[in-house]
């Protein structure tokens, strides 16, 4: 990158906030972009929707009585700017099903989904690193071999089919776990972690899988790199290895993993709300998508997209800030 | 290649695969009743008579899961034959031609993974008129952008290799040097990505159909089965459970031939065969 280059020149002395800030600068211009095509969508096939509304037999004057109604006959950019102003501002207009506004019904489900999401998180990130550790120690040995098969067989499972095994065992017949997850306003923190307990070990077991086996290939690619070589014919011990010279190597793309999961989970949660009849941001969206109520799937399409952008841009930044090759691109 | 040469858990994988096949090809022949006839009482428990026992409309398991299977098969497999044909084909395009073209694709791609997969499908879904054609394509241009990285890197890799400067040097043109010099050379890394992709859309659908959104009943598939019945988890009825395992087990067996091939992928590259 020329400017880059020409910065350095020029006696810049912060040219990792300059990376950090023109990593930002993206984030904000991909938001933007994603925002115009969540909106744009709609747009793409105005007169059509109207119809798809209300079903194939609805005559042209309901039809054109709806669109009136929504709004959908006003130019497009200046609904779009109505809209994105208002967005910002945390009002993402009326829901056409419930006649209230959205961000009411937004606000609870979103901070609903983010505990279900950070318990999960807070559970499988330590447990993964620990067994891509364990895996890449006794590689191609038992342990390795026993973790491998039965994550491949965790990321073939689909999340409602792990959901459902740990309902009927743990929730109908051995009736330790409550079902449906039923949580309100006004619950203490205990009561709320008990009655998750059940749709976080769902989402931990669908997302440890995925991360584990990243940590262990990110951590391979580094085994196996010549400098690791040397210090196995120093005779330095397995462990020490993996901990003194792989992993402040690692530190990087395993960083990353994690913030890509993060991503990951942040959408996991949608099925797994359903499943336990969670009142999340998930189910919300799923409903308003059944009945076409486009405002709701608007905001939450767009609310699920900055929250991957944002940690999509976090394990960039990190990668930037813990590799140090990667502040000068050639 | 030898037959010895394939691993034993590639074996498990392709039987499977088979299994499946053969009640989707020749479903009405296999099943004891049809997917749409009620036959017994609701929720039924196992039987001669109903080998899983009945569903939530008293139809037999067992015909539906067959009946199932042809559905869920020929959705995700045209969706997996159409994301996978329009990936390789842009992403080759993008490498061969380079330049602005090559910025437009890639950009454009960039964006659209920028998106979770499921948030957009439900966004397009909720704009988009239900029916199977739509859903095959949604399903398949989401997809196509992981199939459009893998191609148009592994064309970047090839089209630099002295064979691919042959041919252009010898005059061929960009269809040419596509399809008869980087396509035969790319096959086995893209044939792993074929079956991973597939495995994906077999779950994909299977959550969209599971959310109401995917095919729409009366027609069977897997996905929805799981949602009919899943009323039936609250009073200790697992026929939930069967078509949920038999999607597990299909992809599993479908992840069993890919990591087969992907291992023969890098074993053909030499080196310490991981990486």
């Amino acid at each position: 990158m020329p400017s880059q280059t020409a910065g350095v020149r020029r006696g810049d002395r912060h040219p990792l906030a300059r990376l950090v800030v023109r990593r930002l600068a993206l984030s904000i211009a991909l938001l933007f972009a994603v925002s115009i095509l969540i909106f744009g969508g709609l747009e793409a096939m105005p007169g059509d929707f109207a119809t798809t509304y209300l079903g194939q037999s609805a005559t042209p004057a309901a039809v054109a009585n709806l669109r009136a109604q929504l709004g959908l006959d006003q130019p497009a950019a200046t609904r779009y700017l109505d809209w994105m102003a208002g967005a910002l501002r945390g009002d993402f207009g009326t829901s056409w099903a419930s006649r209230g506004p959205v961000s009411e019904q937004i606000g609870q489900r979103l901070s609903n989904s983010l505990f279900l999401a950070g318990v999960a998180a807070a559970i499988s990130v330590p447990l993964a690193i620990l067994l891509g550790v364990v895996s890449v120690r006794f590689r191609d040995r038992a342990p390795d071999r026993i973790i491998n098969l039965a994550s491949l067989a965790a990321i073939s499972l689909p999340e409602f089919f792990v959901g459902y095994l740990l309902i009927l065992f743990f929730a109908i017949r051995l009736n330790l776990a409550t079902f449906p997850a039923t949580v309100h306003e006004g619950m203490g923190l205990l009561e709320r972690l008990r009655v998750v307990a059940l749709p976080v070990t769902g989402l931990v077991f669908v997302v440890l899988a995925h991360m584990m086996r990243m940590t262990r290939a990110a951590l391979i690619s580094v085994m196996s790199s010549p400098y690791v070589e040397t210090a196995e014919l120093k005779g330095l011990s397995a462990l020490r290895i993996i901990l003194r010279h792989a992993a402040p190597n690692a530190v990087a793309p395993i960083v990353n993993v994690i913030a890509l999961n993060l991503a990951y989970l942040v959408v996991g949660v949608v099925v797994i709300e359903v499943v336990f009849v969670y009142p999340g941001m998930g189910q919300y969206m799923v409903d308003a998508v059944t009945v076409r109520d486009m405002p709701v799937v608007q905001a939450c399409g767009l609310i699920f997209a900055a929250i991957y952008i944002f940690l999509n841009m976090l394990a960039d930044i990190i990668a930037i800030v813990a590799n140090p090759r990667l502040r000068h691109p050639r | 290649m030898r037959l010895r040469a394939i691993p034993a858990g590639a074996w498990i994988g392709l039987a499977g695969i088979a299994a499946v096949a053969i009640c989707a090809i020749f479903a009405p022949l296999i099943a004891p009743y049809t997917d749409r006839q009620i036959v017994g009482g609701v929720w039924e428990p196992a039987s001669a008579r109903f080998l899983l026992g009945t569903d939530n409309l008293g139809r037999d398991l067992l015909s539906r899961m067959i009946y199932g299977a042809r559905v869920t098969l020929a959705v995700a497999l045209a969706a997996t034959i159409l994301s996978f044909g329009l990936g390789i084909l842009l992403g080759f395009a993008a490498a061969v031609s380079g330049g602005l073209i090559d910025a437009v694709l890639s950009r454009g791609n960039d964006l659209m993974m920028s998106i979770p997969t499921l948030i957009f499908a439900l966004v397009a879904l909720a704009i988009l008129p239900k029916n199977l054609f739509v859903l095959v394509l949604v399903m398949a241009v989401l997809d196509s952008t992981r199939v459009f990285r893998i191609g148009r890197a592994v064309a970047l890799d090839v089209a630099v290799m002295d064979f691919v400067e042959a041919a252009r040097l010898r005059g061929e043109g960009p269809l040419w040097i596509i399809f008869r010099e980087i396509l035969p050379n790319t096959l086995s890394p893209l044939l792993s990505e074929f079956g991973l992709r597939f495995a994906f859309a077999i779950l994909f659908l299977s959550t969209l159909s599971f959310l109401g959104l995917g095919i729409q009943p009366p027609a069977a598939d897997w996905g929805g089965m799981v949602k009919d019945n899943k009323d039936g988890i609250i009073f200790g009825i697992s026929a939930a459970l069967v078509p949920g395992a038999a999607i597990a087990a299909l992809v599993i067996c479908v992840n069993l031939v890919v990591d087969w091939l992907l291992r023969r992928t890098s074993s053909l590259k030499g080196g310490r065969g991981d990486g």
